[in-house]
Order: structure tokens, then sequence, then C-alpha cells
């Protein structure tokens, strides 16, 4: 049985040499295929007589096994060894920077619209819109604002020359949907609106939010811890506020809110209690129902949360500076 | 309105300081708008008397003068004013002293002759802009006492602004008497009492508007002295109220403005004519106002006219030929009640806006005109001197203002307050602000004084009560009414989802003005009628938009300025489209993508935007409803006629996607051809709600069909075919090659179809699948002339 065991060690060396899985399929076929080699000496054994033949049979089955043994090890690190080499081949510079569109952004006006919304909206404030063409009657005249009154001089107002304007505020809105709902009525009427003024602090166009509530029992208190209570949401922090006398010809009493800022104050907002003649003209009996509104421009707002200094930003439309406020989740 | 602190506090003078009196006025609601120094900063600067002049040795132009400052010694100051004379008194900045400007006082020699100070003027001191040479001081002013302290410039000057209900605010009794209010103290004032008439001067005056003019009060003053200076006193409060001196008897009646609210004027009486016609203008009469200015007067514009026409425009300016000037020695005061609604809105149609005006048009006490003329005359007087002639006052009761008692229910108070405000503090506030409250049953009554024109209404006393009782004293109190559910809809996409899709492919969202250069857009869509606006603030900006797009291709050109190469930019608002005279405003999203696909970056080729890359942003959007959306090429002027469609949703058109002409991207200078897009977000974002349908549970198989067809055909027509001819067992179709090129004949294009097919009870067999890829050919070949692409 000199053979089975030289065949094996020749076997082993053979599989040790090979580098490829073809080459180690030819060394099986060599040694253990229908005519390899230690397949043929257990063809021979026929020679032997009967108490010698499973004695050799053995040996060379133990040959054939461990010679496969070595195949099959041999193969397994041939495959590792080519799954590493692609591997290595495969390997990527991770600090390039990723492939595709980045995302784009809101516009800062439209985040901070959409922040006060969802404020309000959780209050049970509804989403009420109006048309930005407007007319006398509902931006001025059912807001208490007569012909000559002073405070139509206060709104410079883009007109159309056939009784069309463009709306000053958006307060047209509580109109509208005093006519159509009546009270009681819990709203905000966010949008644009025009006043014709336009230089450092001033923009031709601009955003304010509205809102109205009416209701039995509505008092200036509720107001003033609605409003409290939307600053702090708003600029996440607590603020302390100061409500000054002032007047609109929409509410009374009328109010501005000024926010405590650095060493002074800022003035943040207009309110008031709505005007029974107001609430007249929106079909409503002020000797039932009171109501609150407020507007409030929506750049101021950004701009203080922001930082940004100039207003006419917001209407250049430079790339540079929208994107610059593309991080972050609104909603 | 502006006015002296140091004035304020000879009315009334309550125990608090600079800011703390600003706080108390903007709490009162008179929100203040500056605080300034009446004077800038400058130091030891005394008064001087010039005690003698010599010509500067070495100088034609300079003078050497002996200055008296109080002490033994007499200054030498070398001086360069030509008004500079012996006995003369003006301001001396002494040695060490400092004038405005940091300009710091030193010993000096000018020509060779030392200079010990400097005499000033009144534009070095910072007080004006008089170019008259030295300030030349009154003969009585104190030699050797310091200006500031001579002066009280150590003032402030504190600006107000008034809002257009507070009109009885509008001067320094105004002020006075809320700020008293607020600290319980009384007003002071001046000694108004009348002045004894020492001739018998009268002069016509006729009212023939007495509704427009419910009260004239007028007196003839004869005889005063040509040569009468305003004291030092009165130009010092005219000017820090923002006044400039111009005549003794105009800076009384600015003075008596001031103090009163009450505006006035002063005739020349030897220009007047016969007698004073108070009336409306004839249409078209003219007249030349004291700013030198010809204007043509309208007939709801009031007058004060003598027998030759209008001397001055009622309430908001006089007339150049019959005012006051040097040499004036008769004047004619005039001094009325006009009705607000008679003044207000003239002024700015004759694009003027004066002291009297704003004070007429919010509404001057109609009790006070009397007052007003007595104190003028005794300021005259005091002044000028002259001889008094007795007071004509026209009268028409009927019309002047009443004030009616107004209710104020104490529940309605705590009501509309959420608050209940003791009893003792609404009578504190009422009788405070002489509403002369009665008790009632469920509260007060209160009539307002004679110059309130605001309080009518319950809610105008409430106010009231807030504003002296102090908002910040009035309560936060959480909650009205009940809770609400809020809604979440699916029958709509709402607009900001829209908003979000786009974002997150890319997109950066734009506001741009609603009114659009009328050029560009009629470039855009030309023929398409756009509302004008009647005072746009510049022509570029003279439109109504109607559409998105010529926004975005200016925003576009503003960043191509930049340098940016990938641009995706989108806007939702309102477009504003005339239909003959009805106005549509129509609510839509639009953008325009240019530039590179991506942004500039490695292992991605730098190719450019194409229409489907806009079309594919569209179709996402349109996807969010799950309905149905169809392209088709079609015309539109703004757009390539090759790269163009109309988009329609049940055969109703949405909206517009293409690339901007060739034309007017040379036309209008763009580096990049844009894409463009605009969808009606009223029209198209109506969502289908999801239906589930079921799952198979059987293998599908793919069939790709690669077919020949003569380039006219569209893939929509191609599409419609298949799925027809497919049935149904074909789940889906999608193309996923289109080919033309050299390897193919130039009319002809390849389309490549895979064809997914799907049976819900069993598994097809490739024989099915077969018989279906053969009809759908058949059907292609039929309707199209299509081939088999080998």
């Amino acid at each position: 049985m000199q053979d089975a065991a030289k065949l094996l060690e020749q076997g082993r060396e053979e599989i040790a040499a090979c580098e490829d899985l073809a080459g180690l399929d030819e060394v099986r076929v060599r040694y253990l295929g229908k005519k390899g080699l230690l397949t043929g000496l257990l063809k021979s054994l026929g020679g032997l007589s009967a108490e010698e033949r499973p004695v050799a049979g053995q040996v060379i089955n133990e040959a054939k096994q461990a010679l496969q043994e070595a195949l099959n090890a041999r193969k397994e690190y041939l495959a590792a060894r080519r799954e590493a080499a692609a591997i290595e081949a495969e390997r990527v510079d991770v600090t390039l920077p990723g492939r595709g569109e980045a995302v784009g952004g809101l516009h800062p006006v439209t985040r901070t619209m959409r922040r006060m919304e969802t404020i309000f909206r959780q209050a049970g404030f509804e989403v009420h819109t109006g048309p930005e063409v407007e007319d006398e009657f509902h931006n001025f005249e059912a807001l208490n604002i007569p012909e000559h009154h002073p405070a139509r001089a206060m709104h410079d107002t883009f007109y159309f020359g056939d009784g069309r304007l463009l709306r000053t505020h958006t307060s047209p809105v509580q109109i509208r949907s005093m006519r159509r709902q009546g009270a009681p009525l819990r709203l905000i009427a966010p949008g644009r609106v025009y006043r014709c003024d336009s230089d450092q602090t001033h923009s031709p166009m601009f955003h304010q939010v509205e809102g109205l509530v009416v209701d039995r029992g509505v008092s200036f208190a509720h107001l003033k811890a609605v409003l409290h209570e939307f600053l702090e949401r708003f600029f996440e922090r607590k603020v302390r506020l100061r409500f000054r006398p002032s007047y609109f010809p929409f509410t009374e009493p009328s109010a501005e809110v000024d926010v405590a800022w650095g060493d002074g104050w800022l003035e943040v907002l207009g309110c008031g209690m709505v005007h029974p003649r107001v609430l007249e003209f929106g079909g409503i009996d002020p000797e039932e129902f009171t109501g609150y509104a407020f507007g409030m421009g929506v750049e101021r707002l950004a701009m203080l949360r922001y930082g940004v200094r100039d207003l006419r930003l917001f209407f250049d439309h430079d790339l540079r500076f929208l994107r610059q406020f593309n991080q972050g989740a609104v909603r | 309105m502006k006015f002296s602190e140091r004035w304020l506090r000879e009315w009334v003078d309550p125990p608090v300081d600079t800011d703390g009196l600003v706080h108390q006025l903007t709490m009162a609601g008179l929100e203040v708008d500056s605080v300034t120094p009446a004077a800038p900063a400058f130091a030891s600067v005394v008064i001087g008397a010039v005690t003698a002049v010599e010509p500067h040795p070495d100088a034609d132009k300079l003078k050497v003068c002996q200055v008296d400052i109080g002490g033994a010694d007499r200054l030498n100051i070398v001086c360069g004013a030509p008004n500079v004379y012996a006995g003369m008194k003006a301001p001396v900045a002494l040695v060490g002293g400092e004038l405005p400007g940091d300009m710091k006082i030193r010993r000096a020699k000018l020509r060779g002759v030392e200079s010990q100070g400097m005499l000033c003027s009144v534009r070095e001191l910072g007080l004006g802009e008089s170019h008259e040479g030295l300030w030349d001081l009154p003969a009585d002013a104190p030699v050797g006492t310091d200006l500031r302290a001579w002066l009280a410039l150590d003032d402030a000057v504190i600006d107000v602004d008034l809002t257009p209900n507070r009109g009885d605010c509008f001067s320094m009794l105004g002020i006075a008497r809320e700020v008293a209010l607020m600290n319980g103290m009384a007003l002071a004032g001046p000694e108004l009492g009348a002045v004894r008439p020492t001739g018998e001067h009268a002069f016509p005056v006729e009212v023939r508007a007495p509704d427009a003019c419910p009260r004239f009060v007028g007196r003839v003053i004869r005889g005063i002295r040509p040569d009468a200076a305003t004291p030092l006193w009165m130009t010092e409060k005219l000017r820090r109220a923002g006044l400039r001196p111009i005549h003794p008897v105009v800076d009384v009646t600015n003075l008596v403005m001031l103090e009163l609210g009450q505006p006035m004027h002063g005739f020349d009486l030897a220009t007047l004519r016969d007698g004073i016609i108070v009336r409306h203008a004839a249409p078209g009469e003219r007249i030349v106002l004291l700013d030198g200015r010809e204007v043509a007067l309208d007939d709801d514009m009031l007058v004060i006219a003598d027998h030759g026409g209008p001397r001055a425009v009622a309430g908001i300016m006089g007339g150049e030929d019959s005012g006051v000037r040097e040499g004036t020695r008769d004047v004619f005061f005039e001094v009325a009640f006009f009705a607000p609604l008679a003044i207000a809105g003239r002024a700015r149609r004759l694009g003027l806006h004066t002291d009297a005006s704003q004070r007429f048009e919010r509404g001057v006490d109609p009790a006070h005109q009397r007052r007003a003329i007595e104190r003028a005359t005794a300021l005259l007087l005091e002044i000028a001197g002259g001889e008094p002639g007795p007071v004509i006052e026209r009268a028409s009761e009927a019309h002047l203002p009443t004030r009616k008692p107004v209710r104020l229910r104490r529940d309605r108070l705590a009501l509309l307050l959420g608050h209940a405000v003791p009893d003792d503090e609404v009578l504190r506030v009422l009788e405070g602000l002489r509403m002369r409250p009665e008790a009632t049953a469920d509260g007060w009554l209160a009539t307002p004084p004679s110059h309130r024109f605001d309080i009518a209404l319950e809610v105008d006393l409430i106010e009231e009560v807030a504003r002296i009782y102090g908002y910040d004293r009035l309560p936060e109190m959480a909650g009205a009414g009940a809770a609400v559910l809020g809604e979440a809809s699916e029958g709509r996409v709402p607009a900001s989802r829209l908003a979000d899709v786009l974002v997150a492919r890319g997109y950066q969202e734009v506001v741009t003005y609603s009114f659009v250069d009328p050029a560009l857009q009629a470039r855009l869509f030309p023929g398409t009628e756009a509302l004008p606006l009647a005072n746009p603030i510049s022509s570029e900006l003279g439109v109504m938009r109607v559409s998105l797009w010529p926004g975005l291709v200016h925003a576009l050109k503003r960043n191509l300025s930049r340098r940016q190469e990938h641009i995706k930019i989108f806007e939702q608002g309102l477009r504003f489209v005339l239909q003959g005279n009805e106005l549509e405003q129509l609510n839509v999203i639009g953008g325009l993508v240019a530039g590179r696909r991506f942004p500039e970056q490695w292992g991605v080729p730098g190719v450019r935007v194409d229409f489907h890359d806009a079309k594919g942003d569209v179709e996402a959007l349109l996807g969010l409803t799950g309905a149905e959306f169809t392209f088709e090429a079609a015309e539109h002027p703004a757009l390539h006629p090759g790269q163009a469609a109309r988009i329609c949703r049940d055969g109703r058109a949405v909206g517009w996607v293409g690339a901007l002409h060739p034309r007017l991207v040379r036309e209008l200078d763009l580096e990049l051809a844009p894409l463009l897009w605009e969808v009606d977000q009223g029209l198209s974002l109506a969502a289908e709600l999801p239906v589930f349908s079921g799952l198979s549970r059987f293998p599908a198989i793919r069939r790709d069909l690669a077919v020949l067809v003569d380039r006219s055909v569209s893939a929509e027509a191609l599409w419609t075919a298949v799925k027809a001819a497919g049935g149904a067992l074909l789940t889906e179709s999608r193309v996923f090659d289109v080919y033309q090129g050299e390897r193919i004949d130039s009319s002809l294009k390849s389309v490549a179809f895979g064809l997914i097919l799907q049976d819900s009870s069993r598994t097809l067999t490739d024989d099915e699948a077969d018989a279906v890829v053969a009809s759908v050919m058949a059907r292609l070949e039929s309707e199209f002339g299509a081939r088999i692409r080998d």
C-alpha cells in the first residue's frame, strides 16, 4: 500500500500548488475521477487475497477521503482569497460626497408662516384665505374705515382706478368669514398684503397673519393670554410683553404689542377687541358676541427669529440667501 | 408732534425723569418716536458784549474785537463775521471750551494777532441753519452768563407719533392733560384772560358755508411795530417744536397752535378787499399759496376769500399775496373751527400736509377759538404793540358738534376687559377725562368734553378706562370657547404637500411680487390683458401677473447674474386673469428649472435639464392626486413649439409645461434656456381616495417588445394601443427605451415596451404570454404600421 500513501502525498503537493479553482478541479479528476489514480488503485484490489482486500481497501479509501478534505480546504481558501481580492478592489473613498440632488427649501416667509399656522391650528384656529384684489367695502368700509377717515391715509393703497384695490391687510378675510359663517369663529388668515411704499424698511408686498376669535364672553384678557402664549411658542423661550394702547379703526380697545428685546422693546404686532361696528358689518350681533383680532407681519417675525437685517432680501430671489433656510424641520 | 420737555413741565411737572415721562406717554397710547437733546453738546459758551471792533492789521476780512464777558479784563478775539459791531451781544466760546463736532477752542494766533476765544453763529452752536454771521443776541442778554443755562438748553425734544383718533393731543395743552391725568395732578398753563379792545376797528365777515365752518372768529389789530422781533424764549419753543421763526405775527400764531392745538392765520389787513367771505371754492378757481405754488381748487375745498377772490385755503394754507410781510402794520387774525370732513383729504389732493390740516382733519376743539384769539392778541401786543379791535364771531350753533352722553355698563366693561375695574377707578378715569360722569343703575353716563372727537360709543369709554387704568394691570386668561377638533381631509392634496415634494426634489421656493413688468409679461403672454395698477411703485411693477412665469424668469435672471448654474425654483400664489370685466384670482403653483440637471459633482455627467426633467417634477406633483392627467403637444406663445405640452385633467386644461421659446431666450439675453411649468391648484388638486385591490399570488411574466414606427407617432398613442390590445392579462407596461439615430432609418424611431403579464387566479403559460404579445404587435402593426425591431 505504499502506492496509496505515495499518491496521497503527491496529490497534496499538487493541491497546495493550485492557484485557482479550475486547476483544483483538474487535480480532483486526476486522483479521484472515474479514471483517477486513487480510483485506479481500488480497481487493482482484485488481485489480492480475501484477507488482504478489506485492509488494503480501507487504506485507499482513507487516502481518497484525506485528499478530498485537502481539496475542500484549498477550495475554501481560494474562494476566500478571491473574495478578499474583490473586496479590496471595490474599496471606495467614503469621504467623497454622496451623489444626486440636494434637498431644496421653503422660503423663510413660508417657513415662518407655517410655524405660525401650526401653533394656531393646535389651538383650534382654522386657516382662511381670501382674494388679494379686494374692494373698498371689504378692505376699508366694513372695517370701520369710511372714505374720509384719516386711517385711510395711513394705508398707502394700490388702486386699480375702478373701485378695486390690492388689500392692504388680511383683515378683509375677517369680514368675508363672518358674513359666510357667522359666530362663533376662530380663524387665522395668512397671506400677501400690499402697500404703496418701497424703501429699505418697506416692501410694496409683504405678508400678514391675521387672527380673529368671535364667541360669547371673549375678552381682552383672553387676547393677552393667547398672544403671550403664541409669542413664547414662536420664539421658543419665555418672553416679556408690553401691551401698549394704540388705535386701529377695526378694534377697540386696541393695542400694540412690544416684546422685550435686548435693552428695549420691539413692536411685533397690533391687536384689539373687534369693534362693534365691524361685527355688525359681519352680520354678528355685538351685544351677544364679542371678539378679539390681531395682525402680525410675517417678515418682521422672520427677521427677528433668524436675525435677517434687510427686509429686501426676502424678495430678491438670491439662492445663496434662500438656501440658508433649508436646514431644520418645519411642520 | 414734537415738543420741548421743559415746556411741558411749565404746564404739568410730574415727579419723574425723562425716561419715566416717555414711559407714561407710551402707556397712555401716545407713542414716543424719539427723544433728542434740544441742543447739541457744547460747553463754556457765555454771553459776551463786543466793546470795540478794529480792523485786523494784516488781513482785510478779519476784525479784532474787544469782548466783555463780565470780568475785569476784555478778551481779544479775532473774528471774520461781517455783521460784528461794537455794542453787539453774541455768544463767546471761551478758551478750553468745546463746540458741536468735537471742536476744541484754543488760544491761537490769527495772522499774528492773538485770539482768546471765538464769537459764535447760530449754526456753529448747532441751533439753526442761519448764515447771517454772528448770533446777534438781544440787548438785554446778561453778559457773562452761560448760554446753555440762559436759554435752558439742557432740555429734551420729545416726538410723539399721534394716532388719528387723538387730535386732542396735537398741542401742549392736550399732552399736558394726559400727563396730568396719569399723575393725578392739576394743569398749570399760561394765563389766558381776555384782552380788552382799545379800538373799534372791525372787518366784515360773512360765512356762506356754516356747515363746513360752524365758528369763525376774527380780530383786527392796527399799528403793530414793523421792526418788532420775536423774543428768544418764543423762537426757542418754536425751534424745539421743529418750526422756524418767520415773522412775529406768524410766530405768534404758530405758538398758539402749539399751545392750544388751534391753527390760526394772520392776514395783512391792507391786502384784504372789503371783507372776509368763507365759502367753497368755485371750480377751477386758483390761488398762489404761501409756499409759492399756484394750485387749482376743487369745489369741495373751503376758502377764506375776500371780494377779490380766495386768500387762503381754509384749514390748510394761506395765500402768498395776503400774508404778513416786512412792513405789515395792520393784521387780521382768523381763528375758525372747520368741520373735519370739510378739510379731510383736501391737503393731500393739493400735495400738502400742513400743521394746520393735520389738526383740522382730526378735529380741533370747537370751543377754543376765542381762547386762541385772546392768547394770540396778548402775545402780539407784548411783542409788537398795536391796538386790538373787538373780537368778531360768526357761529352757527346748529352746525357745531355736540357731545352726547354715552352709556357705560359695569357688566359690559368687565366682560370686554375680562376684569372688573373697581368703580372708584372708573370714576377717577371718567372725571379725569372731564367726562362729567353720572351714576346709573347699571353703570355710568358720561359726556365727553368738546376736545374729544373719538367718544361716541360705549366701547370708546371702555377703551379710555382700560388705557388710563393701565393695560399692564389687565389679566391674562387662557381659553375661550369650546375645544374644536381639526380636519384631516383627503379630498384634496394640501398646497403645503406640493411644496414639500418639490423641496424634496431639490426646488427652492421663491416669493416674487404679484405685480410685474408689463413689457416682460407682454413678451411671454402677447395679447393677454393684464390688470394695470393706477398708482404703481414703478413702471416695472405696473401690472398684475397673469402667470407666475414673469416673476420666475425675473428670478432666473437675478441668479444667472450671480453665476448660479443649477436653478430649480418654484412659487405658489395667485395669478390675475381678466375675462372681460371679470377678474379671476387663480391659485397656481409654478416652477422653473435651468442649467445642470444636478448640482456640479463628481461621478455625474454635467448634462443640462430638459423637457422631461420638468415634466417629471410636474408628474410627481399631479401623481399625489391619484388621478389621470394627459400631456398633449400644443402651442403656447412663451414656449418652444416642439417642447410644449398642455396638461389636462378630464379633458380640462389645468396647466402647461415646456421650454422657454428660443426667441425669448435670445431676446431676454438668458445664458441658460429654462423649462417652465405652471399648474392650477384649484382645478388639479382634488384627490382620489386610495381603494385597496387584491394582490395576485401567481408569478408575473415579462415580455419585451421593440417596435419601429414613424417618428411622428406619440408614445401616448402607442401606449393606448398597447393597453387596449393587451387586455386584462397585461397588468403593467412601461417604455424602457426610445431610439432615433444612425442605426435605423431616419424617418423612424424605435420604442421598446416592457410588458408585465399576470393572472390573479393561476400561473400563465408561455403560450398564453406569447399570444398577448402577438395581439399587441398585430394592433401596433395595423394602427401604426409598426414593425418588430430586429
